[in-house]
């Protein structure tokens, strides 16, 4: 990995956002994953809902762990600061830096290896917690960086690409985050922007945990015949139940979708989530029919993407634990230190 | 018969959640409130209800506070040690027994005087609750032990009112226990002994308390604001207490909301994940944790060392290696701690001895991690960290303001040309950096624990990463002159005694046990990891070096001789490490012993 830098200039005709910036603004510096990643489009899912959703570029928090995934956070919103932590442990670097500052927009940015194996109890915790940021998975059931070995997320009898089946059980985690706590949750797939972008706009408005799990397919290992992940299979197995869009409150609700169930859902913070449900019957609201629903259909060989699973009502971990608004990195003496006098009664009660 | 005062040590054998704790508390609280200088242990199983359990009480006029061998006065509860309370009785020492069932004769001593005690009878009619009579034999013993030393009653039943607070319901059949076991003292038994202790001016301004509360309640004055934490034994205390004042502290007085954020994380390797993520994003951050959580922690205090972000891990030791012997002190993780994580890594270490030290470094602590923007770990043990030790009070310097260390501000980062998180431009090693969010354009940089250059710009270049190591190095140095300073008393003796943290307890007393001997020893207690110039200097000065601590590798002898390049041969180790604290004997019995062996001149020999 090499550290390429984008060249600052821009074409002189290329939209501007609410905010008076460009998508090149959202940016990063050069992928040096393998071309045709997942990732990149990944990457370039969330610099496109971050600039049409104008949100300021350095007000971001992105932190990831240890392999192909966790670069690219080099790869978007440049202007934000970024930690690249150690593996599987993502989680607990970004609760971290949430509770020091609830104001920024933290996005954590994972793989299967890093999530699903190493770092399975982080995440399973993190969920729990409902800290308020993204977490994204770029999930492609394999490992990269070491070249091409199976990991957790990896459906059983999917083959390498040398030909073996996998022997074990995958790991479901869009299962494990309904089950386990997240009030958002949803699966896509890198090569479907149309539905990604606006799934990322969705969770990064959403208070609380968001989750998306992205099917991204690794060219170099895991996108051959006989692999579950590859960007094949995906596309012929892929069953979408709720489509997702957000809309700013001072946005005009319109609709370039087909025609369906829609259904408007209020957010805190004024503005409107919409749902386009594929599915009549899928109740995105009610989490055991949801997991009912996912889990069926896997074993029928379907992978279900879209929106899940939302709460818009539920509580972030800093509404449970009632800490103050303003951001606890912000906080001086006079907040934090309780003084001499009173240090002097605590003495006393030592007496 | 002549008549001591104020000086013996009590030990009280209890099976563990039978409610004893508290009774033995008051005890050696109402000694602290006539002035009686005392040190507390509680030898405690790793189990809640049913194994043994010993709580022992140093009484010194003198003030020495160390754990002394032998036992002068044995309050023996737990039928299932009897045979080893009594064996640890001193010759002329008292047993204090329940005599409802008598004792066995093979348990009998000629040189020690029986103080046998009808209390779980005595209490039949009392109460009829047999779970409350239960608790009453505590307090029953503790009756009768203000009868048997002379205990002002006063004080006692004061405690008792004070404690019950709000209970009310609960003072008159304590008060009436206290008044059933001094009643029988004064009837049946010859009280007072002559063992005693009266009121002392010994105490002064001094508070009782443990390290652990200290050490919360320093990193509340330190301006923690995030605390992430994992349950183990000594530690959890210290979690707690920092959680306890806080909620009383630290609640914004508009909002009612609170001005921190605790979190009981899932593993230790959690727990300082958070605590780096916080203190990445600007927000001053600790962990407790004891030996094996550093062991977890040591990928992510690489991580922390490398990548140059601030966090504070409170150690408080245990017994090791492995599990060990988990509510056993010991000062076992220097070397662990010193280079927790692979590579080329070390981090600052600080050795509090006292409750008062434990509130200083906390805050200090926090101040040095901004300042040196790095790990700073802090190593206390479990025999400071959960006994009741007797400290200065604490003090709060209300003109003091936290050092944040190098961070820039979006005015800052417009007035600068050029930012390069990891430049040197003042040529300490430690460079600037911004919190997330800071500016629209400027000052943002990717944090990783791969190599970087100066401008946080991943690289695979020899150079660069040997600059940035040497830079590293450089900082190191920096460190070493902000650290706490030893402690050192020369009176221009050849031979020296080092040690630090709870070492330091016994080391008066062991002290003037040498002094009669004619050896007298220079005194260099380490507070801190880099060491400072004083300790070379320590080092120079003097032919011999005792290195006492509480480890069976002499791990401070190892660390010493390997950053400070010290002839080996030069420092002699004396090391208890059976989980206990270290005596004064044990001490003085030793270099002792090495004088005899090495026929070193004694004081009185050269004055001759």
């Amino acid at each position: 990995m090499t550290f390429v830098a984008k060249p600052r200039t821009h074409h002189p005709k290329l939209p501007v956002n609410e905010i008076g910036l460009t998508r090149r603004d959202y940016e990063g510096s050069v992928s040096t994953l393998c071309a045709g990643c997942g990732h990149d489009s990944v990457s370039a899912a969330i610099v496109q809902a971050c600039a049409e959703l104008s949100l300021p570029p350095h007000r971001f928090a992105k932190v990831s762990g240890i392999g192909c995934s966790s670069k690219t956070p080099s790869y978007f919103l440049n202007h934000s600061h970024g930690l690249n932590s150690v593996h599987g442990r993502m989680p607990s670097v970004i609760t971290g830096a949430n509770l020091a500052n609830r104001d920024l927009y933290c996005i954590g940015v994972s793989g299967d290896g890093d999530s699903a194996s190493i770092g399975l109890g982080q995440f399973a915790h993190i969920m729990r917690r409902r800290i308020n940021m993204l977490y994204i998975v770029d999930n492609n059931g394999t490992y990269g960086l070491t070249k091409g070995q199976f990991s957790a997320t990896n459906d059983k009898g999917s083959t390498s690409k040398k030909g073996v089946p996998n022997l074990y059980e995958p790991i479901d985690m869009v299962s494990m985050a309904m089950q386990i706590g997240a009030s958002f949750v949803a699966r896509s797939f890198s090569g479907d922007k149309r539905q990604l972008v606006p799934l990322i706009k969705a969770g990064l408005r959403h208070k609380g945990m968001a989750f998306i799990d992205v099917v991204s397919p690794c060219v170099a290992f895991n996108n051959h015949q006989g692999s579950t992940k590859s960007y094949e299979h995906v596309r012929a197995h892929t069953q979408n139940v709720v489509d997702a869009d957000y809309i700013a409150s001072h946005e005009e609700i319109t609709a370039d979708y087909p025609p369906g169930t829609t259904e408007d859902v209020a957010m805190p913070d004024g503005s409107t989530l919409r749902l386009y449900k594929t599915d009549d019957s899928y109740d995105p609201h009610d989490r055991v029919g949801a997991l009912n629903y996912v889990q069926r259909r896997a074993e029928e060989g379907e992978t279900v993407t879209g929106l899940l699973y939302v709460d818009p009502d539920a509580a972030d971990c800093h509404e449970v634990m009632d800490t103050v608004l303003r951001p606890l990195n912000e906080l001086e003496e006079d907040a934090l230190c309780p003084g001499n006098e009173t240090l002097a009664a605590i003495n006393e009660s030592f007496r | 018969m002549t008549i001591s005062y104020n000086d013996f040590v009590i030990r009280f054998a209890n099976v563990n959640g039978s409610g004893s704790a508290s009774a033995n508390g008051m005890f050696a609280k109402a000694l602290f409130r006539m002035g009686i200088p005392v040190a507390t242990r509680n030898i405690f199983p790793s189990n809640i209800q049913g194994l043994p359990t010993w709580f022992e009480v140093r009484v010194s006029d003198q003030g020495y506070l160390g754990r002394r061998e032998g036992v002068d006065i044995m309050v023996a509860m737990n039928a299932e040690t009897l045979v080893e309370d009594v064996a640890s009785v001193r010759p002329g020492g008292y047993l204090l027994y329940d005599n409802s069932k008598p004792l066995a004769k093979t348990l009998r001593r000629d040189d020690i005087s029986e103080i046998g005690m009808p209390i779980s009878t005595m209490l039949l009619p009392e109460y009829t609750d047999p779970k409350q009579r239960s608790l009453f034999k505590n307090i029953t013993y503790l009756g009768a032990l203000a009868g048997l030393l002379n205990i002002e009653f006063d004080v006692i039943t004061g405690m008792v009112s004070t404690q019950y607070k709000g209970k009310d319901a609960l003072i008159e059949p304590n008060i009436r226990a206290l008044e059933i076991g001094r009643k029988y003292a004064q009837e049946y038994l010859q009280a007072p002994l002559p063992i005693q202790v009266k009121r002392s001016n010994k105490v002064g301004d001094k508070i009782m308390v443990d390290g652990n509360m200290a050490a919360g309640l320093g990193s509340i004055y330190g301006g923690a604001t995030v605390c992430a934490w994992y349950p183990i034994t000594p530690s959890t205390s210290m979690a707690e207490a920092f959680e306890q004042h806080a909620n009383r502290l630290r609640i914004d007085k508009d909002s009612g909301q609170k001005n921190f954020a605790i979190v009981q994380a899932e593993d230790e390797l959690a727990a300082i994940g958070m605590v780096i993520g916080a203190g990445w994003n600007g927000a001053r951050s600790f962990t407790a944790t004891s030996g094996p959580g550093v062991s977890l922690m040591g990928e992510f205090l690489g991580l922390a060392y490398f990548a140059e972000i601030p966090a504070v891990l409170w150690d408080i030791q245990r017994a090791g290696p492995s599990t060990g012997m988990p509510t056993r002190t010991q000062q076992s993780d220097v070397l662990s701690a010193a280079y927790a994580s692979h590579g080329d890594t070390k981090h600052p270490v600080l050795f509090p001895a006292t409750p008062k030290e434990c509130f200083d470094f906390a805050a200090d602590a926090l101040d040095l991690a901004d300042r040196l923007q790095t790990p700073i770990l802090v190593l206390s043990d479990l025999e400071l960290g959960m006994n009741d030790n007797l400290s200065d009070p604490f003090v709060w310097d209300d003109a003091r303001q936290y050092d944040r260390g190098k961070v820039l501000s979006a005015k800052d980062l417009d007035e600068l040309e050029v930012f390069g998180r990891y430049l040197d431009v003042d040529g300490d090693g430690i460079g600037y950096r911004t919190y997330p969010g800071t500016h629209p354009d400027k000052g943002a940089f990717f944090t990783r624990g791969t190599s970087r250059d100066e401008f946080a710009a991943y690289t695979e270049s020899p150079d660069a990463y040997q600059r940035n190591m040497e830079r590293l190095i450089l900082k190191w140095n920096t460190a070493s002159e902000l650290v706490p300073k030893a402690e050192i008393n020369t009176q221009s003796n050849s031979v020296g005694v080092m040690f630090y943290g709870t070492t330091a307890i016994p080391m008066p007393e062991a002290l003037d046990m040498l002094a009669p001997e004619g050896i007298a020893l220079d005194t260099c207690r380490i507070r801190a990891f880099p060491f400072g110039k004083e300790v070379q200097s320590f080092i120079d000065e003097h032919d011999v070096i005792f290195v006492v601590e509480q480890n069976r590798d002499a791990q401070m002898r190892s660390l010493i001789i390997n950053e400070l390049d010290t002839a080996p041969s030069k420092l002699v180790r004396v090391t208890y490490y059976a989980g206990l604290s270290i005596s004064a004997e044990f001490i003085a019995q030793h270099i002792s012993e090495y004088y005899q062996a090495n026929k070193l001149p004694r004081l009185t020999e050269v004055q001759q």
